[in-house]
């Protein structure tokens, strides 16, 4: 019945693990005793677990980020101070079993389940208001696709308290991830975290997709859309073309561990390198697939903060689309090493440079938009200007590394990791929050702290140099990743530096949470009566703050690429229309958090080897899925008079203010 | 597909440019589907042809392939694309009836596909050449065998509709997953016959 679980898979010897599972469980109950108390269930299940708004998916995949976040940086620490103790004699308080697993669950969570739920937080919240639709072309698939997600994230976080996560970096390398190597759950883990997530983000790859072609406006040309949502664009298309690669990878390594497969094993013909292949065939593009919305992001705060037309809007979008098409072609990059030739190792390194051109010119425009433009330097301008030096080496790095010679001496070295680093927390992280400061008031109504958002900018700016610079200089020095220990003496002073670094994000990490506790503390305050606190120039300004659930009382009508700067200019923003219609609208539904309940215990079994579980729980799951498909009574209209009443309700405010 | 299964104006309010059921946006939405579907196949495919020489040591495609079954197989199956074929042109006559008896009639010949698949794959097993033993044969049974999953997950799809073509009629949902349904099915057949092509016939050269 329950397979290979035993209390014995519950890790009781291990202090760290159990004390934080202790916290981990209060905290939790303390939550669930708080919701009960203030009798908030019904809200938080009408209004926020079913609910098929994007606005409210949007901030849901925000909130799993930041409490992703915590988890990955907590992760992150215990890896430096590791590194910072364990020289010569010392062995520092982290186990090697036990410090690998931390290392690979690092890695997981920051890209799956912080950055890409970010990301994703980011376009749903976006990407239909900057369009002038209501909402997504699937809405209830949306849903699904969030939970798919948490499901993963809760997989990952299950792991840490029942069993063990893989102990084998994060893309699980075979014959390493084989069962041979790790016979414990450990791996399966990982496998069915990433397979439930990864079917999430590809359906809501597929969503974006049909709702940026089909959704817009009627009269938005696809030269009228706003940056943001063309890197949005180009972003689903490289997730439909490369999280099915990840899918069919990891389905491979679980035949070869559940079926006694041999894809990837040393033995019986078995081929480990086309693991590696496979992988980075959809782990390049993922890079692209994390860092284009955040150009998008960036490139509308430049422009709204010069005050002036982001320049070169259409060498912008060709630029986009061009990495787009050239993520593809870079893969092998992460394998130099395996020994393909010089031939193929120049073309890859080629086009690892090339792929560095279209970025550069993005760089040129955010500067070109700055040039003689009114800046003002608000959080989120510091964090695009952070970005925009701190990338900018990390390219360089970036190209350094894409020289196969180069790359054969840093290899596997820290000064990778300092690479990746200053792209993704450079790049990735800087976006994400500075997108979340910006677009922040258009969902709850009120803007975030300046003060704490700028404490939160620098901790982590000066936070990163300092953490990963060393790191930088290790990789020259020799010292390879994923160390447990070293016998180096002369590495250490390096390794406690990097330590305060990491400690300095942490302060950032907490100065953010901070942030968010004063600003929901003054948020009658700080309320955002115009809808367009920032004097912004794209459509999903022109709505209220927060968007109505219908986004758009009326579907705009556009004529120029900043719809709602010329409205403004011409005095046709914000006045009131005469008359309303009706609104149509997708109802709330259950089904999303079902099917993903359901494949929660189904991914669980299976990791467990219940059979009989897991076969009833994948009944369940299709027998949700089909049972859905026979529910009709899926949309609604909303009268023209209750869109009059809910608009009217609103105008005076916005007017006064 | 016809596009004439796509305009199905929504009952109440007639056509409407920002209707969330809009059947075109939902038969983009399935092609994009597909095309990611056919991204999983691809890696199959390629796995199996690094793959497919790496035998270790045990039985190859000629050792173990029957073509002349496998040519039965491909038959039936494409005999299901034509079934399918004639329920659409039933579903645009409006024929409820028709459609309903063709849908069951490609049912039945996709169910007796699905059941000589198995009963070739028991043999393999039989005969020592299971999934196990070889990279090659790893490789033979996850391509040709999660094509049978999508089969057997279509004939799921098919008697569900059967049974909503039966409750609702034909009205514009059920005329939407219906061409849904018929381009899931044809894609099917589409990689069935790079599968005939790609592992049988080329295993037996």
């Amino acid at each position: 019945m329950f397979g290979k679980l035993t209390w014995d898979a519950i890790p009781w010897h291990d202090p760290i693990i159990m004390i934080t599972g202790a916290i981990v469980a209060f905290g939790g109950l303390v939550l669930l005793g708080l919701i009960t108390y203030f009798g908030k269930w019904k809200y938080l299940w009408t209004e926020w677990l079913t609910s098929v708004d994007h606005k409210k998916i949007g901030a849901m995949y925000f909130i799993m980020g930041l409490i992703m976040l915590l988890r990955g940086f907590a992760d992150a620490i215990m890896m430096r101070t590791q590194q910072a103790m364990a020289a010569n004699d010392a062995a520092g308080y982290l186990p090697p079993h036990h410090y690998d697993q931390i290392f690979t669950a690092h890695g997981v969570i920051m890209i799956f389940f912080v950055a890409t739920p970010f990301i994703l937080g980011l376009m749903n919240v976006i990407v239909p208001l900057q369009i002038g639709a209501r909402d997504v072309a699937f809405p209830f698939v949306n849903s699904l696709s969030f939970w798919l997600s948490a499901v993963g994230a809760a997989l990952v976080m299950v792991s840490m308290f029942v069993g063990d996560f893989a102990a084998t970096g994060w893309v699980a390398y075979p014959p390493l991830s084989e069962l041979g190597y790790s016979p414990t759950v450990g791996v399966d883990y990982y496998i069915w975290s990433l397979q439930i997530s990864g079917i999430g983000t590809t359906l809501t790859g597929i969503n974006f997709i049909v709702t940026i072609l089909r959704m817009r406006a009627p009269s938005m040309k696809l030269m009228q859309m706003p940056v943001f949502t063309w890197t949005a664009l180009i972003t689903n298309i490289l997730i439909v073309a490369v999280f099915p690669v990840l899918t069919a990878t990891l389905a491979l390594l679980a035949a070869d561990r559940y079926l006694d497969m041999h894809f990837f094993t040393n033995e019986l013909g078995g081929n480990a390198m086309m693991y590696i292949n496979l992988i980075w065939i959809w782990g390049h593009p993922e890079v692209y697939i994390l860092i284009l919305p955040c150009f998008g992001a960036f490139s509308e705060i430049i422009a709204t903060f010069s005050r002036k037309p982001l320049f070169g809007y259409a060498s912008m979008v060709y630029a986009t689309s061009s990495i787009g098409v050239l993520s593809f072609f870079v893969w092998l990059h992460h394998f130099f090493t395996m020994g393909s030739g010089a031939n193929v190792n120049a073309f890859f390194g080629i086009m690892t440079t090339i792929i560095s051109i279209p970025t550069g010119v993005k760089l040129f425009n955010w500067l070109f938009t700055m040039y003689r433009g009114r800046i003002r330097f608000h959080s989120t301008v510091l964090w695009t200007i952070g970005f925009m030096v701190t990338f900018a080496v990390g390219g360089m790095t970036g190209v350094l590394l894409a020289i196969p010679g180069a790359d054969f001496v840093l290899h596997n070295s820290l000064f990778l990791v300092a690479h990746f680093h200053n792209v993704i927390i450079g790049g990735v992280v800087f976006g994400c929050l500075a997108g979340m400061t910006f677009w922040f008031p258009k969902v709850f109504g009120f803007t975030l702290n300046e003060f704490w958002g700028k404490v939160s900018f620098w901790c982590w700016l000066v936070g990163y140099w300092l953490a990963f610079t060393p790191l930088y200089i290790l990789g020259f020095r020799g010292m390879t990743r994923r160390m447990n220990h070293y016998d180096i003496p002369g590495w250490q002073p390096y390794l406690v530096v990097a330590l305060v670094g990491a400690i300095i994000i942490g302060m950032g990490i907490l100065a953010l949470i901070i942030q968010l506790v004063v600003s929901i503390r003054d948020r009658e305050k700080n309320r955002d009566l115009t809808g367009d606190p920032w004097d912004a120039r794209s459509l999903e300004w022109s709505t209220t703050s927060p968007a109505p659930f219908y986004n758009f009382a009326h579907v705009p009508e556009i004529t120029s690429l900043e719809q709602h700067w010329d409205d403004k200019i011409s005095g046709r923003a914000g006045v009131k229309p005469l008359h309303y219609e009706d609104i149509h609208m997708p109802r709330n539904t259950a089904a999303g958090v079902l099917i993903s309940g359901f494949s929660l215990i189904l991914c669980f079994a299976l990791v467990w080897h219940m059979w009989a579980i897991a076969l009833i729980s994948l009944a369940a799951t299709i027998g949700t899925f089909i049972h859905r498909s026979y529910n009709r009574d899926v949309d609604y209209w909303v009268p023209a008079a209750e869109v009059a009443r809910l608009e009217s309700n609103r105008y005076p405010e916005k007017q006064e203010a | 597909m016809d596009t004439s299964t796509t305009n199905i104006p929504s009952p109440s309010h007639g056509d409407h440019a920002h209707s969330h059921d809009d059947s075109r946006n939902t038969v983009m939405g399935f092609w994009l589907y597909l095309m990611s579907d056919c991204l999983i196949f691809s890696v199959l495919f390629a796995t199996f042809g690094v793959l497919a020489a790496n035998t270790a040591g045990g039985p190859d495609g000629r050792d173990l392939f029957k073509l002349s079954y496998v040519a039965g197989e491909t038959l039936i199956l494409l005999i299901t694309s034509f079934t399918f074929g004639m329920a659409m042109i039933q579903m645009h006559a409006g024929a409820k009836s028709k459609v309903i008896l063709w849908l069951a009639i490609t049912a039945a010949f996709g169910a007796a596909f699905i059941a000589m698949e198995i009963y070739e794959f028991a043999e393999l097993l039989h005969e020592g050449a299971g999934p196990g033993r070889s990279a090659f044969l790893s490789a033979y049974f996850v391509l040709v065998g999660t094509h049978g999953l999508h089969v057997t997950a279509g004939l799921m799809w098919l008697i569900t509709m059967i049974h909503q073509t039966m409750t609702y009629g034909l009205d514009g949902i059920v005329r939407r997953r219906l061409a849904c349904l018929s381009l899931f099915w044809h894609f099917l057949d589409l990689v069935w016959i790079c599968v005939f092509t790609f592992v049988y016939l080329r295993g037996m050269l």
